[in-house]
């Protein structure tokens, strides 16, 4: 206490005051070391060591039931890949699975966000509730149900819905691309959709009110107060929820493997590192697509930041 | 304060002792673990059966491996190359056992035990079990797929299936002309490779020429005439829409579920198919006058007077090269394997037995009327490619010859041959 209250008043200023300090600053230094160095030891662990050990695996032939004949290989693995169609109709399909979910559920999260924000307050606990259920089942579990829901002897929807032009009873929604495809979108957007529109309900509740009172009392609509204010606004929370989602759509694993096993062309990327690493049991082919796929997923990341030019620090009020 | 937690660290490290010291004076018999496929607990009520046999010499315990055969060859091969000496006795499905023996994951079985547990055994399951003239797992249930009809679509059709032999081309004309579905396995999973298998083999051909030949040299004999026969069939069912509109995910199940139905006529598949009908009877779900209906014969042949070869499949025993127990695993084998254990294991799990004196069991006779038929089926069985690479050649077929209705009898076998191949050296992406 004492200590504290003569430090402000400047008594003995010049070469004791600051030595005060950075004893206290080195200690919060050392203190700040001791809590954070444990997680950082382990972020290291469970992050950069599988990475170090994928890229180094990658470089070679290897076949897990053939170990005798693990060679080192250079770039051969990813020569293989990159020069073989079938990665490039997975990253094709990937990117078009991923546009079409990301664009969808930005849109219909902003919806939701937009009711939950704007929502009675004895409402909101209870919408928020409701809209995150999907979220809240396990993917692997929203999978089946889906497929049983599709699937033409299990299902119901082409017994329920055989009105609709182009669909009978004897519709198999896994029986082409453009069907199947349709599907795994569908359960994708259901599933999600409910992290991003919690993702911008935040972004939403940035948004200053006075800004808002302001933009009213000058007489702007509901749409130019979205388009100058509330957008602009909550601009680092769009970015940031439309991230999350793209990197998680780009991994799509679950819908795939249980719905179409990557049948009909809708094989996609993770799938592909899948099929390499544990299905045929290819340490170092696998290990390439999933560098390959790391790579995908960085780049997507930097092209994020740079497109939307968002300064985090800045959103948080610190720059 | 320091006392309370001296004697709290002194209380810990007595209990972490004593739980040490209880590990390491384990004085009971030696715990055997048997990696078992899933089942309708057949496999655990041998286990059991074998644990008391062996009186207090060792125990066997189940553990139980993913549903489909791929994730357990996946488990297995995963903890086996990881050295795993946990792994006592495993259920095999017989295309992986070349794989397997080549890594050096199977322990040897001695010629005395080989003796015996091949002893009466048909020869299909002791194919399947040896690679490089050795055997290298035991025989303990063979399967084997054959045809199951509709009597009423038969007889309408002019054929009598369970004393002349069919044809593809039969049996397609008798759905066509009734309008009624063919029960096939069009799925892009293993069922695929087995119908594929059986049609080129039933052809003649063979999809590997010889498949103990290092990889560089491995020629495969799908881009033949039998293989463009094979190819036909299987493009005729799938463009013309005979194998229901769900051929593309038709799994075993699925067929057996149409084949019940109305438009039902005629399907190959496993023999399980006959339990689950009559538990379905029981259970109300499925008429009697449909089980009634129901017909077996041997699995259609590809031309007129030749014999069909049906699909092969079972499951081999293999003992676990890491094992601490091995003595004691050989000897569980053998009981495992017992013709009693597979009778048992035929009338409860619907099974068929390796064993030839299996098919003599009188209450194997009562429960499956179908009895000798899948034995003769057995005898003609042609087993599928054994290699170590069974994996690529399963899936690089899965990948070309998927959906049966898009195959084209005059390019598919040719690139799927040379999909296999290029992915076998290293040169592709499967």
């Amino acid at each position: 206490m004492s200590t504290s209250e003569k430090a402000p008043t400047g008594v003995s200023k010049g070469a004791a005051a600051p030595a005060r300090i950075s004893d206290r600053a080195r200690g919060e230094r050392r203190l700040g070391w001791w809590l954070a160095g444990p997680a950082f030891i382990v972020m290291l662990a469970v992050t950069a060591y599988p990475i170090a050990q994928a890229i180094y695996e990658s470089l070679f032939k290897f076949r897990l039931t053939d170990p005798d004949a693990r060679e080192f290989n250079w770039l051969g693995n990813y020569a293989v890949i990159l020069t073989d169609g079938v990665w490039w109709q997975a990253v094709g399909v990937t990117v078009f699975i991923t546009a079409i979910t990301v664009a969808i559920e930005a849109v219909l999260g902003f919806a939701l966000a937009l009711v939950m924000h704007r929502a009675l307050t004895i409402l909101r606990p209870v919408l928020r509730t409701a809209i995150l259920i999907p979220y809240a089942i396990i993917t692997v579990v929203s999978a089946f149900a889906w497929l049983y829901a599709f699937d033409i002897n299990t299902g119901f929807f082409t017994t329920w819905f055989s009105w609709v032009p182009g669909i009978s009873e004897d519709t198999n929604m896994f029986g082409s691309f453009g069907s199947a495809v349709t599907v795994i979108i569908i359960s994708e957007i259901w599933k999600t959709t409910p992290f991003i529109s919690l993702l911008l309900l935040a972004g939403l509740a940035q948004v200053p009110e006075d800004l808002q009172e302001a933009a009213k009392v000058d007489g702007a609509t509901w749409w130019q107060r979205m388009y100058k204010v509330t957008i602009p606004n909550m601009k680092a929370a769009i970015m940031v929820a439309l991230l999350f989602r793209t990197l998680d759509a780009f991994r799509i694993f679950d819908n795939v493997f249980i719905m179409t096993q990557g049948s009909q062309g809708t094989e996609v990327v993770s799938f592909l590192a899948y099929r390499q690493t544990i299905s045929r049991l290819e340490i170092g082919l696998g290990s390439a697509v999933s560098v390959l796929l790391f790579l995908c997923v960085v780049l997507i990341s930097i092209t994020f930041i740079k497109l939307f030019k968002v300064n985090l620090a800045s959103a948080r009020g610190e720059g | 304060m320091g006392q309370r937690s001296a004697a709290a660290a002194i209380t810990v490290s007595v209990a972490l002792m004593s739980a040490l010291v209880a590990c390491g004076t384990d004085d009971g018999p030696p715990t055997l673990t048997w990696y078992i496929n899933p089942d309708d607990g057949g496999q655990a009520e041998i286990a059991g059966r074998c644990t008391d046999e062996a009186d207090g010499q060792y125990r066997i315990e189940t553990s139980l491996l993913p549903r489909e055969a791929s994730a357990q060859r996946e488990q297995l091969a995963r903890r086996l190359a990881a050295n795993d000496n946990s792994i006592d006795l495993m259920s095999l499905d017989p295309p992986f056992i070349p794989e397997f023996a080549e890594a050096g994951f199977l322990a040897e079985i001695p010629d005395d035990v080989g003796a015996v547990v091949t002893e009466d055994v048909v020869q299909g399951a002791i194919d399947g079990a040896t690679w490089r003239d050795e055997l290298v797992a035991v025989p303990f249930w063979a399967n084997t797929q054959i045809l199951w009809y509709r009597r009423s679509v038969a007889e309408a059709a002019g054929l009598d299936p369970e004393n002349e032999p069919v044809t593809w081309e039969q049996v397609i004309d008798a759905a066509r002309e009734q309008d009624k579905y063919l029960g096939v396995q069009g799925i892009r999973a293993e069922a695929l490779t087995v119908w594929i298998n059986a049609l080129v083999e039933s052809a003649g051909g063979h999809i590997i020429a010889d498949p103990t030949v290092p990889v560089e040299e491995l020629q495969l004999g799908l881009d033949s005439e039998a293989g463009q026969a094979a190819a036909e069939v299987m493009r005729t069912i799938g463009q013309e829409g005979l194998g229901g509109p769900g051929l593309t995910n038709e799994d075993e199940g699925a067929s057996m579920f149409q084949f019940r139905g109305d438009r039902g006529s005629f399907m190959v598949n496993w023999p399980f198919v006959w339990a689950a009908t009559l538990a379905g009877v029981e259970d109300g779900t499925v008429d009697q006058e449909v089980l009634d209906d129901i017909g077996w014969a041997m699995y259609p042949a590809m031309a007129d007077g030749e014999e069909a070869r049906p699909p092969y499949g079972g499951i081999n025993i293999g003992i676990g090269a890491f094992t601490d127990h091995l003595d004691e695993a050989l000897d569980a084998v053998q009981c495992i394997v017992s013709p009693e254990n597979q009778a048992f294991y035929f009338v409860n799990d619907g099974n068929p037995a390796a064993h030839v004196a299996a098919y003599e069991d009188p209450e194997v006779q009562e429960a499956f009327p179908m009895a000798e038929t899948i034995r003769e089926s057995l005898e003609a069985a042609a087993p599928r490619p054994q290699t170590p690479y069974y994996n690529e050649v399963s899936t690089g077929l899965q990948n070309t010859w998927h959906p049966a209705g898009a195959i084209r009898p005059e390019s598919t076998p040719e690139s799927a041959a040379e999909l296999i191949l290029a992915v076998l050296r290293g040169e592709r992406l499967l």
